[in-house]
């Protein structure tokens, strides 16, 4: 249909609104009758009701673009990238909370950040090898074509939190790695380049808050925004930890 | 009053901070890095195509070389960058980018053998060295002889930045996240720290230090579209200049991307371009190569961007609700090229457009882009008078673009200006001079003045909306100040500017009060802040009557090196001034390697600085003579502009490349 054949919409964009910094606050629904308009994303649809109606709504924007991971939400109760996400193929009824599992800032404004440098710092998710001895006058490290585009395609993760949002083990244990740490791991387990041992993966992730606890609910899949191949890095990280442990 | 010291305080967690606190922390100084978003959402990340380095491991990049990068970068600044900071650029990003390899950066590679690409339309297919195997690889981009811009398909800058954050954790570099530096604390032309607030707590913090570096990127959010990421708004750039010492160079510098998509002004990257992607108009028709007969789409990004308008303005754009665009073909690179290489564009044009961009074209223009202006520094990294105030990255202007970026050269200027600065800042730290003098009733001084202005903007009654303000100085950028610029419409918008600006120490936050979390609070001062920067954009373009890379006067076309090979030099010494103070630095011709030529794209208008002729003879009898003996390139460079004794010792030596005998 062309676009100026639709029917304009009113859309009620209901929103989860608390403010933990503020004692009287306490949380509740806020519905917003915003008119849709050819193109709009979520993105847009938010900007519309901070300058037009309510100036104090608090969310996260950076790059817009779906390429920095910022502004995940849950859209309909389904975490996502709220930048990226058209009106075009929502209902009327939009309901906007903030993910779940993480620290609260205001309103759709989580804290992942801090979130996710705790995992990196747990994980070590950086090259481990001997620096002193780089030479960068010299011609860099070989590696093979086809494996350094296999690195790219894990590494393409933003750190969004969708998968954590999505995930039912976390619900039980908090302190678990999360499909984002899993494939992490699995990134750097795939590069020559980090020097750790098979055994000191088993040391970072061969237990419950790792690679076992997993309940293979598969829910951090179906929401990754990036489509990275999370279902299968968890089964190879399975199967490398119990050949660690055979060997 | 909370205070944190450290040595040296990073304002801005993208590449180039990151690059500058990892530096100094292996240098033995502590460094805080205060980040208004967690480093990995950075704009940096944003970066598709590519870093440029001249490793020359690829085929097309054979012959590739210091000299030839050196070349394409001065001519893409249209003679405005600074020679010396140039040639230390260019020695120095291949061993930027090799020791991002050593941090984890998945480059992609040369595979030896025979694989197809498209060169102006045609299929080619090119056979790779089997020497070359394994080695970066490197793709075509705008205004460069040779294919150097490396990349990890189209996601290099977001790769770079989570090596670089990755590298910041275990280096255990300390970062402040959710926190905005409000105001540099200064005494005596020395800066000592900032002051930072808490975007989420609203708690203002001193940060006081030995050395404060400024990273914080761009400005491009002063206009109402831009490719840039939306905390892009100049406020580095912005206290600076409150500072009332500190100075800004360039700052009508302004490069618009000929390929955003429309409406919502995404970037797509060059590389769409550089591997073989065409520009066609409302009929289809490619029009690049009547323009530029050489470098066609491949021509300078300022370039691609004027005569893609000149073209919508002969009515050949493709009309839409939102204006006139033109369209970006990548169907002739095939599916399979694009799933591989190209794939954010690819998810950019699904999500935000609907469209398959294997099948339908790309509605494009061109759009603000990246701020080549920024804080005046040495070629240290330094403000050239406020001493201990560093900056590097976009925020700065040190200066390597002059009046145009080449694509590829952003990312790589990140890191490479971040690994030299942090030298410089540690030799400063080094030192006895850079002890911190400051008493702590001048620091509570500092702290008082940002809690006024805040409290004066939540209890303001009767005031200015934010959004009026901020919505009517974007449209004056966008109408008055963009890619083609006149002196009538500059000066209306210098004047509608100023009376923004007037008003806007009237702004009062409606409604939201809240001294913690609060966006209105926050797009109230930072609009205050915009339209200084904004104003400082306008005014330098409204007096600098010539063309020059990006800055295009339809009333001054020619490019006027006799009067204006300079740069503009901003400054607001008084916080009552409705106006910023400028002034000029010359651009000497008489140390110049590589003398003001022409660029190769359209006519030749240039209006020749006295100087350039004996200067270029002077060139040519010095290279004569030297090849005539044998001289390598090296000794020929060094008669010519020796720059070296200016590097820290590290990073002296020459670079390995394949087939060069070293």
């Amino acid at each position: 249909m062309s676009p100026d054949l639709q029917e304009t919409r009113i859309l009620n964009i209901n929103i989860l609104r608390f403010d933990p910094y503020d004692s009287k606050s306490v949380p509740h629904i806020q519905t917003f009758k915003i008119k849709e308009a050819y193109g709009m994303t979520l993105y847009i649809v938010l900007n519309e009701i901070r300058e037009h109606h309510d100036n104090s709504l608090m969310f996260d924007f950076v790059c817009r673009a779906g390429i920095c991971g910022s502004c995940s939400m849950l859209v309909n109760g389904r975490p996502t990238l709220a930048c990226r996400t058209l009106t075009s193929k929502l209902p009327q009824e939009i309901t906007l909370a903030p993910l779940p599992l993480f620290k609260l800032i205001k309103d759709l404004s989580i804290y992942s950040g801090e979130w996710m440098r705790g995992l990196n710092e747990r994980l070590e998710t950086w090259i481990h090898d001997k620096e002193e001895e780089l030479n960068i006058d010299k011609l860099e490290q070989r590696m093979e074509p086809e494996l350094a585009d296999s690195i790219y395609e894990l590494e393409r993760c933003v750190e969004c939190g969708c998968c954590v949002a999505g995930c039912g083990t976390i619900q039980m244990r908090p302190d678990f790695a999360g499909a984002v740490g899993l494939n992490k791991i699995a990134r750097y387990h795939l590069d020559p380049r980090d020097k750790r041992s098979d055994e000191d993966y088993y040391e970072l992730v061969g237990n419950e808050d790792g690679v076992f606890g997993c309940m293979t609910l598969l829910g951090c899949e179906d929401v990754c925004p990036k489509d990275l191949p999370l279902q299968s890095k968890i089964a190879y990280l399975r199967r490398m930890m119990i050949k660690t442990t055979m060997a | 009053m909370k205070i944190i010291y450290t040595d040296v305080l990073v304002i801005g967690g993208g590449l180039a901070g990151l690059r500058v606190a990892t530096g100094v922390k292996q240098r033995g100084h502590d460094a805080v890095v205060l980040t208004l978003v967690p480093p990995k959402r950075s704009h940096s990340a944003a970066a598709q195509g590519g870093m440029q380095a001249s490793l020359a491991n690829s085929k097309m990049g054979e012959g590739d070389n210091e000299d030839v990068h050196f070349s394409d970068t001065i001519k893409g600044s249209d003679w405005g960058a600074d020679q010396e900071v140039a040639r230390m650029f260019v020695h120095c990003a291949p061993k930027a980018i090799r020791e991002l390899t050593a941090w984890g950066v998945p480059w992609s590679r040369v595979k030896k053998g025979e694989h197809g690409t498209i060169i102006n339309a045609q299929k080619i297919t090119i056979t790779e060295k089997e020497q070359a195997h394994g080695l970066i690889t490197a793709r075509d981009f705008g205004g460069t002889k040779k294919w150097r811009t490396c990349y990890t398909s189209d996601g290099t800058g977001h790769s770079m930045l989570y090596a670089m954050d990755n590298k910041a954790h275990k280096d255990k570099v300390e970062i402040h996240e959710r926190l905005e530096a409000m105001a540099l604390i200064h005494e005596d032309g020395r800066c000592y720290g900032a002051v930072a607030r808490n975007l989420m707590t609203g708690e203002l913090t001193a940060y006081v230090s030995k050395a404060t570096t400024i990273a914080t990127g761009g400005y491009g959010r002063i206009y109402s579209i831009s490719t840039n990421a939306i905390i892009c708004q100049g406020m580095g750039q912005a206290i600076a200049l409150e500072t009332g010492v500190a100075t800004l160079g360039n700052m009508e510098a302004i490069q618009f991307h000929p390929t955003a998509i429309v409406p919502v002004g995404i970037l797509t990257t060059e590389g769409c371009r550089g591997d073989g992607g065409l520009l066609l108009d409302k009929d289809g028709y490619r029009f690049m190569p009547d323009y530029e007969p050489e470098k066609k789409e491949l021509a300078s990004r300022d370039v691609v961007s004027r005569r893609m308008t000149e073209h919508i303005r002969k009515g050949k754009g493709v009309k839409s609700r939102y204006g006139d665009h033109l369209w970006l073909d990548i169907t002739i690179l095939g599916r399979e090229h694009i799933d591989k290489n190209l794939r954010e564009v690819k998810e950019i044009c699904e999500n935000f457009l609907g469209i398959d961009p294997a099948v339908d074209w790309i509605p494009v223009r061109p759009t603000q882009h990246y701020s080549m202006g920024g804080i005046r520094t040495t070629f240290k990294g330094e403000s050239q008078t406020l001493k201990g105030l560093y900056s590097c990255g976009e925020a700065a202007c040190w200066d390597l673009h002059g009046f145009n970026r080449l694509g590829g050269n952003s990312v790589s200027e990140t890191v490479v200006a971040g690994m030299l600065v942090a030298e410089y800042i540690s030799d400063f730290c080094d030192k006895h001079e850079s002890s911190v003098n400051i008493s702590s009733s001048k620091i509570e001084f500092f702290v008082k003045k940002e809690r006024d202005k805040l409290e004066a903007l939540l209890t303001k009654e009767k005031g200015e909306d934010t959004y009026e303000l901020r919505r009517a100085m974007e449209k004056i950028m966008m109408e008055k100040v963009g890619i083609f610029r006149n002196g009538d419409d500059l000066q209306e918008a210098v004047h509608a500017l100023e009376e923004l600006l007037k008003r806007s120490k009237n702004i009062e936050v409606f409604r939201s009060k809240s001294r913690a979390a609060n966006p209105a609070l926050v797009n109230a001062y930072r609009t205050q802040r915009m339209l200084k920067v904004a104003l400082s954009v306008a005014y330098g373009a409204l007096l600098r009557t010539e063309s020059r890379g990006a800055h295009s006067r339809e009333d001054f076309p020619s490019r006027d090196d006799e009067n204006w090979l300079k740069r503009t030099i901003t400054s607001w010494p008084n916080e009552n001034q409705t106006m910023p103070s400028v002034s000029y630095e010359e651009i000497p011709i008489s140390n110049m390697e590589l003398p003001p030529g022409w660029r190769g794209y359209g006519q030749d208008m240039t209006k020749h600085h006295h100087e350039t002729k004996m200067r270029q003879k002077m060139v040519d009898t010095v290279k004569e003579n030297l090849e005539a003996e044998g001289a390598t390139r090296f000794e020929i460079q060094n008669a010519l502009m020796p720059y070296l004794e200016k590097l820290p010792q590290k990073y002296r030596n020459k670079n390995e490349r394949l087939g060069e005998k070293r």
